[in-house]
């Protein structure tokens, strides 16, 4: 670590790399450390806990479930809502209770990218509700919660025809890096965020803000899908992991 | 649910698997669009008013007074909001924003901010007081696209917006300091997957149709992006609309600089 940052710092304060290595420590395509659990609440039909850096995540779903508000059933198939929410304590300064723009869009871009391996035409007019709590954030967060949202519909037993599995890479002073925590997405030049089902490769959901040229781009969107590959490893070793009652 | 979509999903869906389109355009090729600045000329900062096929976006510039943000106090603001006003069609109803529209002021903006088009640092004025530049975009006729328009309604107010006098930090109506400077024009293309087909510039029938939609925002570098819909693309497919963008943008960016 180089010290504490000001979050009122300037960039020009700030060195985010320093010999090759990162803020943190890590290597340029270098995960932070991750720790999956699934099965961690009870009322929950699959409920799944993402430790990603910083992150804390909580990951529950209800469902497949009658669809309420009933005109918004579908008769040919299920929906799949999932409802990002941060808590007013997982950030340096409060955020206010309650859905704002932001988490409006993400729920959104999120609920389209699990709908795409959901088997929703097995469940005509129902619900299947997923809720992502974000206890601590560190940067990454919606990559953490639709990583968490999957693992808890596996879970609940949801027919699925693959996990979803989500990360980032970005730009920090001129350098395209894996996974991007608080600091360098905070100082950083770039952010891009994807979302892959693994087993085809498909792109379910892409972000990108910043600034990139087009070489730059195919190299940190190259960079971000080997992450995910690799969190995908995480991901099903966490459901193997699960205790089965006898 | 809509029924009209629902009923026209895999006609359109078979026609653009067979390389066609429903108004015969090619899968690149775009509508007519005219762009016309200073469409309300009075009262607004800017304004335009976009033209894409029959999708019709006004978009106006407000200026106010207003406090920065704690962690860059020498800098101005902006906000960006989009209405999808019961007008411009059968489906939109009044309210709150909903998500989609939500998603669309989202996208607009970060095209914009992320540019660094408006230069932020010239938008101070004393301690505690900046500009804050207000882009509000009005949707009047629904016909498909509205990122594109939207996002290219936004710049070419943008590019026509004059900046107001203040005195002592309160504005003054009616006078103006000049343009407000603008640096560069982000231009944002919206890719619509249709089956296994990529097609440019949806119009509102192919959205029915649409399985994914890719929003790709650039200047000389990629500014913002954006996917949407239960759909997916390919890795090749990203590339391949990223590249589109940057090599489509320049015939764009002619019309919001004229």
């Amino acid at each position: 670590m180089y010290g504490v940052i000001e979050m009122s710092g300037k960039k020009s304060d700030v060195q985010l790399i320093k010999d090759g290595v990162r803020f943190d420590g890590r290597r340029f395509d270098e995960l932070r450390e991750i720790q999956m659990k699934v099965g961690v609440l009870k009322n929950a039909n699959g409920s799944s806990y993402v430790e990603w850096g910083k992150n804390k995540v909580l990951a529950g779903v209800y469902g497949p479930r009658e669809m309420h508000p009933k005109r918004l059933q579908n008769s040919t198939e299920a929906t799949v809502r999932l409802t990002y929410n941060m808590a007013p304590f997982s950030v340096d300064d409060r955020k206010r209770p309650g859905p704002d723009r932001r988490s409006v869009e993400i729920s959104k871009i999120s609920s389209e990218a699990l709908t795409n391996v959901v088997q929703v035409h097995q469940y005509p007019s129902a619900a299947i509700d997923v809720f992502v709590e974000v206890l601590q954030a560190d940067a990454g967060t919606r990559c953490v919660g639709l990583t968490a949202a999957s693992l808890a519909l596996a879970d609940a037993g949801i027919p699925m025809r693959d996990l979803v599995v989500a990360c980032a890479a970005g730009k920090v002073e001129g350098e395209i890096v894996l996974d991007l925590q608080k600091e360098e997405d905070n100082f950083g030049e770039c952010d891009l965020p994807i979302a892959i089902v693994p087993r085809t490769g498909e792109v379910v959901l892409l972000q990108q803000d910043g600034k990139l040229t087009q070489e730059e781009f195919n190299r940190a969107f190259d960079l971000a899908f080997q992450g995910c590959m690799r969190v995908y490893e995480i991901q099903k070793h966490a459901l193997l992991a699960k205790e089965v009652p006898q | 649910m809509n029924i009209e979509g629902y009923l026209k999903r895999d006609y359109i869906t078979n026609m653009v698997q067979e390389g066609k389109r429903l108004d015969g355009r090619g899968f690149d090729d775009l509508r007519p669009i005219t762009v016309t600045k200073g469409y309300v000329e009075d009262k607004a900062c800017g304004s335009a008013y976009v033209k894409l096929g029959d999708t019709e976006v006004l978009s106006g510039i407000s200026m106010t007074i207003g406090t920065p943000y704690p962690d860059a106090p020498q800098s101005g603001i902006m906000a960006t909001s989009t209405e999808f006003r019961p007008i411009a069609s059968p489906y939109f109803e009044a309210g709150p924003p909903r998500e989609d529209s939500i998603e669309l002021a989202r996208v607009v903006d970060r095209g914009i901010r992320e540019s660094g088009c408006i230069d932020f640092d010239n938008l101070f004025i004393e301690e505690e007081k900046v500009w804050a530049v207000f882009i509000d975009i009005h949707l009047l006729n629904h016909d498909g696209n509205l990122f594109d328009a939207a996002g290219i309604a936004a710049i070419a107010a943008l590019v026509d917006a004059k900046k107001p006098k203040q005195e002592n930090g309160q504005p003054i109506r009616g006078e103006w300091d000049g343009k407000l400077p603008i640096t560069c024009i982000p231009i944002p293309f919206t890719f619509g997957k249709i089956g296994n087909k990529i097609v440019m510039d949806t119009q509102i029938d192919e959205e029915y149709a649409m399985d994914a939609r890719l929003t790709v925002t650039t200047t000389s570098t990629l500014n913002a992006m954006q996917k949407g819909g239960m759909g997916s693309f390919t890795v090749d497919e990203v590339k391949g609309c990223v590249d589109k963008a940057f090599k489509r943008a320049p015939e764009i960016r002619r019309l919001v600089e004229e």
